[in-house]
């Protein structure tokens, strides 16, 4: 995972409350069996019409959410199914931050253990970003804030040991492994063998 | 001094504990229980090999095949292909990933394959005070057998295979206090509903559920199920009950149930669990059951739920509660009564146990899914199906004109090829209602077996009290 310090880009905005994971990623593009390519599929069905073809009033389809690598969406981002598909899609299309009011518990684990960073933001701040579609903001991990062009910067919460994976891009697979001795006496104790 | 008055959840927390949280660390929590399905599975075996990994306690994980696999019994047993490519693909990886690694797998054309939430608890591989993870969301359902059980993502699924154990902040704790005696016509499914309907799609979120009161106790294991099972629907990270005897009547006698004197042993244990009196739940909320009607929902998320006999509620300057009744084809202030419907499933990890099908052949029994309406009847699991077939009620769903299908989580999601059309009203018994979850551009009212099973026969939307 590339460690993340700091972002800067304008945003691209899905004012939808309740965004779930059956939109970021539809269930027929779930019979793969790798995690790559699925950023095609990411809002497959906003994003496309039946014919295949670019949905042009969708925000994802207008000239200038090409290339932005932050996302703003409605309050409780990423409720519904489990799957990782739905960060695997995201983060393949090229997103580096969600922000919104609320995210889904599993979808916010998900997000952290590849590299998307969950933004948790104020009701205020988040109105503002709803109504300023492609702003240029920075999102800062050092200092946990969001920054709006306006200068104004908001805090954020992020968890201190998922806040140090991403900024040292460190996975957790390794950390867990660290643990061998102290899982080994667990199972120990619990006749685990 | 009197020992520390613990919930449910906090005593299944405590004994899991490898590593205690601290503020810079989650806790390290050991997983007593891992199942694993085709589809949240490959991406993780895939990391173990790229890392030169073995998976740590083989006899702790299970494996089954639900969610991509065909329900059509020529398709399962006939010697036809698996219609989708990309499905086929996905059994087979995880027939060579299970032998490659040494996990028992529940494969296709086994007796006690089926839906990963319907075998865990059915072969008594669930019990209380175990800690239950899968890569799937309804995880929360085995919470009903009171053990701490939630959904993860692949990444964690490699966690487990490596290490049986997953980095875990302790979320917070929701007593849904729910008393009073549930009426005719109105049972698990609806009760969860209307819970979700009251806290929100986001009302639980952070949160682990306690379902307490008399008529949780009053409930059987299937409808203890149900909803555990819906836990995730109102954002929850795991939804529980307590064991009480009716859980132990259950798990007696299941494959993988202590036996004998250990049996005796895991009782006396599993006594202890209950939340003790005086413990503290974060938040609290109270439920009158006695007052509940048969629910449906009319939107597109599961906390868009109203009484079967109401109207759809009115909010205007709300784009998006507009957007999601436009989909669905609603207007504000419709009854949602005589609505016609195209298709009915009963089935899936909510509704697919045998009382459920039970209570769906009651309403059936002695007549005919009305003209033009498709129902199709998917047993959670191919027990569930031979149970059924025992008592009959195959029967009952054929000659009413209904589909009987091999288990799998079918047309709970448009993945293995049983789908609803675009446009298409369906009353369904399972959990999602989300856009183009059952098909693209389909339209899913979610509802209990008895209200799908009356909608089936009335072809359009029904109050089961009415055919009862």
């Amino acid at each position: 995972m590339e460690p993340i310090r700091t972002l800067r880009s304008r945003t691209a905005v899905l004012a939808v409350s309740d965004i779930d994971t059956d939109q970021i990623i539809p269930a027929r593009f779930l019979t793969t069996t790798t995690r790559e390519g699925l950023g095609k599929h990411l809002f497959a069905d906003w994003r496309y019409g039946p014919d295949g073809v670019p949905r042009p009033g969708f925000a994802l389809n207008r000239p200038e959410a090409a290339g932005c690598t932050i996302l703003v969406a409605g309050d409780n981002f990423g409720c519904g199914s489990s799957r990782e598909h739905a960060p695997w899609a995201l983060t393949d299309y090229g997103f580096r931050a969600v922000v919104s009011t609320r995210i889904a518990d599993i979808f916010r684990s998900n997000a952290l253990k590849n590299g998307l960073v969950p933004v948790l933001i104020d009701p205020a701040t988040h109105r503002w970003l709803l109504e300023h579609a492609g702003a240029e903001v920075s999102i800062d991990l050092e200092t946990t804030t969001l920054t709006l062009p306006t200068g104004q910067a908001a805090r954020f919460p992020l968890e201190p040991f998922a806040r140090f994976c991403l900024m040292n891009g460190v996975d957790e697979l390794g950390f867990l492994l660290g643990r061998e001795a102290q899982i080994a006496a667990y199972e120990a104790r619990a006749g685990i063998a | 001094m009197n020992a520390p008055a613990h919930t449910l959840f906090e005593k299944a927390w405590r004994a899991h504990e490898v590593v205690p949280e601290t503020a810079d660390t989650p806790a390290v929590l050991y997983i007593d229980l891992h199942l694993i399905h085709e589809v949240t599975s490959p991406q993780a075996f895939t990391v173990l090999r790229q890392r030169g990994l073995q998976i740590r306690r083989p006899q702790l994980t299970f494996a089954t095949m639900d969610h991509s696999t065909p329900t059509r019994t020529e398709q399962v047993f006939g010697g036809a292909p698996i219609a989708i490519e990309a499905a086929a693909r996905q059994v087979r990886e995880l027939e060579s990933n299970c032998a490659a690694f040494g996990l028992e797998l529940l494969n296709l054309r086994h007796a006690q394959r089926g839906i990963v939430h319907i075998i865990g608890p059915e072969l008594g591989l669930t019990q209380p005070g175990k800690t239950v993870v899968c890569g799937d969301s309804h995880t929360s359902t085995h919470g009903a057998l009171g053990a701490l059980a939630f959904g993860i993502g692949t990444t964690e699924v490699g966690h487990v295979l490596a290490t049986q154990c997953l980095l875990q902040r302790k979320p917070r704790t929701l007593a849904i206090n729910v008393s009073g005696k549930l009426p005719a016509g109105v049972g698990a499914k609806d009760l969860i509903l209307a819970i979700i309907g009251r806290i929100g799609v986001a009302g639980g979120t952070g949160h682990a559920i306690e379902y307490r009161g008399d008529t949780i106790r009053a409930l059987d294991m299937d409808g203890r199920m149900t909803v555990c099972n819906m836990s995730i629907e109102a954002g929850a990270r795991a939804g529980m009950i307590a064991p009480d005897e009716t859980t132990f009547a259950y798990l007696a006698g299941r494959p993988h149930a202590p036996r004998g004197e250990a049996w005796e042993r895991a009782v006396e244990r599993w006594r202890q669990l209950p939340t003790d009196p005086g413990a503290q739940f974060d938040k609290a909320i109270d439920i009158d059951a006695s007052t509940l009607e048969p629910m449906v929902t009319y939107g597109t998320n599961p906390g868009m739920v109203m009484p079967i006999g109401g109207a759809i509620p009115e909010r205007a300057g709300d784009p998006v509660f507009e957007k999601s009744l436009a989909y669905m084809g609603f207007a504000p202030g419709q009854p949602i009564r005589e609505h016609p419907v195209n298709v009915v499933f009963v089935g899936s990890c909510t509704n697919g146990r045998l009382s459920d099908l039970r209570l769906a052949a009651s309403l059936l029994r002695g007549r005919k899914v009305a003209p033009g309406v498709q129902m199709l009847v998917v047993p959670g699991s191919q027990q569930v199906k031979r149970l059924a077939e025992a008592e009959g009620l195959h029967r009952v769903f054929l000659e009413a004109g209904a589909e009987w299908r091999e288990s799998g989580c079918s047309m709970c999601l448009g993945m293995n090829g049983d789908l609803v059309g675009k446009g298409q009203y369906a009353v369904s018994t399972s959990n999602r209602n989300f856009e183009g979850r059952q098909g693209i551009g389909a339209r899913t009212l979610l509802a209990s077996p008895l209200t799908a099973a009356a909608c089936a026969v009335r072809g359009c939307v029904t109050d089961p009290r009415e055919l009862m």
